[in-house]
């Protein structure tokens, strides 16, 4: 059991930038973080030794994640943690407001395209692992990551061409 | 030929070089595709870039595995649950290897009944599932932590005695459970996980009916096994294909009948 440590806090940065990228509040984002690790303690000697640990910590916090958003669906509208609005933005330099856009932007794809985009683009997870995390088959994951990329750039598209106007 | 799948690989740069060229030629061919990729290439490069000052943070206290694990001793006390489930899983595999042979012939029997009951049973178990699988403050009224106490409660309020079947063999753990309406009697919900998080509940309420047979039900991405036992009617519903489910089903079966 003590191999779990040297085991799990190396991949703990990786888990915290997932969960912010999903969750954007700093604190909501470590919750789901400690969550996932005691979950993970819990089931140690239910994983697979043989399995990849790092696919089933993703895979795990993805549940979390999952399972507490669906509950915020049905709950009807809270005011979210991610309905920060976008501070002053027209006086950002042209490469920071960008930077802010694709954030912003990833939250406005449903969950599965913005978890894909992430698992693949940011944490490199292969292209199999990511379908296991996600429990889909690999056809659904490129044609899914696909149509994510394309809604992001056409989202960023739009935002970038109503700022201009505004500033106009 | 190049293909869309060809085109993502390019944006994660995951082409192997004879790969690579084959996608740059073709973008030279195709300006607006090349437009398109480069855009998307760039959007990629942001949001890591955006994230990295994340990863790079060191580990808060609260998330090291030591102060976890403290944390938990706390709840779990001497750790004594795992050995009992170990035990009593042992004894489960013994059990249902003596009665598989009768169930089975149960459970190939024709079912016959126009309008069965373990149809009611099923679409209950379903609802109630739907509503507390994704439940996260409180999936369970009453945690496996006191899971004596929990069975106690349950098997009293359904007039019946039930016991939480083992199904660490499958991989999934008991959570607890909870008391639901139905109609005018009582049902009870024992929730499980696995280690990924996936959920399954047991649903146990009265009702009437000779059928036996295992009844599936597939509403959604939830399946149902539904069956009818002297007097009660009993389902388990999971985020599970049928062939997933069928063993499962068949160990509640045993496993509820109180001996394991």
């Amino acid at each position: 059991m003590a191999d779990a440590d040297a085991l799990l806090e190396p991949l703990i940065p990786a888990l915290r930038r997932y969960a912010y990228a999903l969750l954007r509040d700093h604190d909501a984002a470590d919750d789901l973080v400690q969550d996932t690790l005691e979950r993970a303690l819990s089931r140690w000697r239910l994983r697979r030794p043989d399995g990849d640990l790092r696919a089933w910590l993703f895979t795990i916090q993805r549940n979390l994640f999952v399972n507490a958003w669906r509950q915020r669906q049905r709950q009807g509208p809270h005011a979210a943690l991610d309905d920060v609005a976008m501070p002053g933005t027209a006086a950002s330099q042209e490469a920071g407001l960008e930077v802010q856009d694709v954030l912003a932007a990833l939250d406005q794809l449903p969950e599965e395209q913005k978890s894909l985009l992430l698992l693949i683009g940011v944490e490199d997870f292969s292209y199999d692992d990511a379908a296991r995390i996600l429990g889909v088959p690999m056809g659904t994951v490129m044609s899914r990551l696909s149509r994510g990329r394309q809604k992001l750039r056409s989202i960023l598209e739009t935002g970038r061409a109503t700022l201009l106007r505004r500033v106009k | 030929m190049i293909g869309e799948d060809d085109l993502q690989a390019f944006i994660d740069d995951r082409l192997d070089a004879s790969r690579r060229a084959a996608v740059e030629a073709h973008l030279d061919a195709h300006p607006e595709i090349r437009e398109r990729v480069t855009a998307e290439r760039r959007q990629r490069a942001m949001l890591r870039g955006q994230l990295a000052a994340k990863f790079a943070e060191p580990i808060p206290a609260r998330l090291r595995i030591a102060n976890i694990r403290a944390a938990r001793r706390g709840i779990w006390g001497s750790g004594n649950w795992t050995g009992q489930v170990r035990l009593a899983a042992a004894a489960l595999v013994i059990f249902v290897v003596g009665a598989a042979g009768g169930w089975f012939a149960n459970g190939l029997a024709p079912a016959s009944s126009p309008v069965a009951p373990t149809t009611s049973v099923a679409q209950g178990a379903t609802a109630a599932y739907r509503t507390f699988v994704v439940e996260v403050a409180h999936p369970v009224e009453v945690s496996a932590a006191q899971e004596a106490h929990l069975l106690q409660w349950l098997s009293k309020r359904l007039g019946r005695p039930l016991a939480a079947p083992d199904l660490s063999h499958f991989g999934y753990r008991l959570m607890g459970g909870r008391l639901l309406p139905a109609g005018d009697a009582a049902a009870a919900q024992l929730m499980y996980d696995d280690a990924s998080g996936r959920r399954l509940t047991v649903y146990v309420r009265a009702a009437s009916g000779t059928e036996t047979a295992f009844r599936f039900q597939q509403e959604g991405d939830a399946a149902t096994f539904a069956w009818i036992d002297r007097g009660f009617g009993f389902a388990v519903t999971g985020m599970a294909s049928r062939d997933e489910l069928l063993p499962i089903a068949e160990a509640v079966y045993h496993g509820l009948a109180g001996k394991s």
